[in-house]
């Protein structure tokens, strides 16, 4: 079980901020792969990953940090602070 | 070293004023001799009427917190504050501010410069701009990960 969290245009497109998924997912890139081939409103948002920031256990990352022991991974595009 | 993430709005030139107290004031110890700050507001252009900023709560605050300790390290600070705002900003309003503290201009000067380059691109923080014509998620710049480039060793 894993939390992922969405923001920004990302959560808009699937359509939920939050949702604790069952996921068997080595790494970031295997888990966008299960959602992208669960619904069409995953494969809409994650259609251009380079699009597409990671933060594992809210830290920032990248698509092939590893799953094991992570309780939250969120995804959202480049961010737009300042 | 003060991070606060708020909806609030908060008045630049009081923060300023207490950071300078708080910086020079009996009590520090005297190390300080320069202090940069940087404001920067909502603008109205392309008939933009509001802001409104997403964040990640949970990660906010400790992302910023670890940016400003690696710029206390790097410059010998002896002090920083940034303040960032979420939530709906109208025009003219203050987004955030950093204030940065340090024996000498050029390191409060280039402190508050790479604080400000690392809240763009590295702070969680989305900008969606509402104007007359809808709304619309604000597009990261390619400049902006160029200014991140600068300081990197």
């Amino acid at each position: 079980m894993i939390d992922v969290v969405y923001f920004a245009w990302v959560r808009e497109r699937i359509g939920t901020p939050r949702e604790t998924v069952e996921s068997n997912a080595a790494t970031v890139a295997d888990l966008i792969a299960e959602l992208t081939a669960r619904e069409a409103r995953y494969a809409a948002a994650f259609a251009d990953v380079t699009a597409i920031r990671v933060a594992v256990d809210q830290e920032l990352s990248d698509f092939d940090a590893p799953l094991a022991g992570v309780r939250e991974v969120a995804f959202f595009p480049p961010m737009t602070g300042g | 070293m003060g991070v606060r993430v708020q909806s609030d709005p908060f008045d630049a030139g009081a923060e300023l004023t207490a950071f300078t107290a708080a910086v020079s004031g009996a009590g520090a110890a005297g190390q300080a001799g320069a202090i940069v700050s940087f404001t920067g507001l909502v603008r109205g252009d392309n008939a933009l009427n509001a802001l409104e900023i997403e964040h990640y709560p949970a990660m906010t605050k400790p992302a910023i917190e670890a940016m400003v300790a690696d710029a206390g390290d790097r410059w010998s600070l002896t002090d920083a504050l940034v303040i960032h705002r979420h939530g709906r900003l109208e025009v003219g309003q203050a987004i955030m501010m950093v204030a940065t503290a340090a024996p000498h201009r050029r390191a409060a000067f280039e402190a508050a410069d790479f604080l400000m380059d690392y809240l763009k691109s590295r702070a969680p923080f989305w900008k969606k701009e509402i104007g007359q014509g809808g709304e619309a998620w604000v597009d990261a710049k390619a400049t902006d990960e160029d200014d991140l480039k600068r300081w990197s060793v």
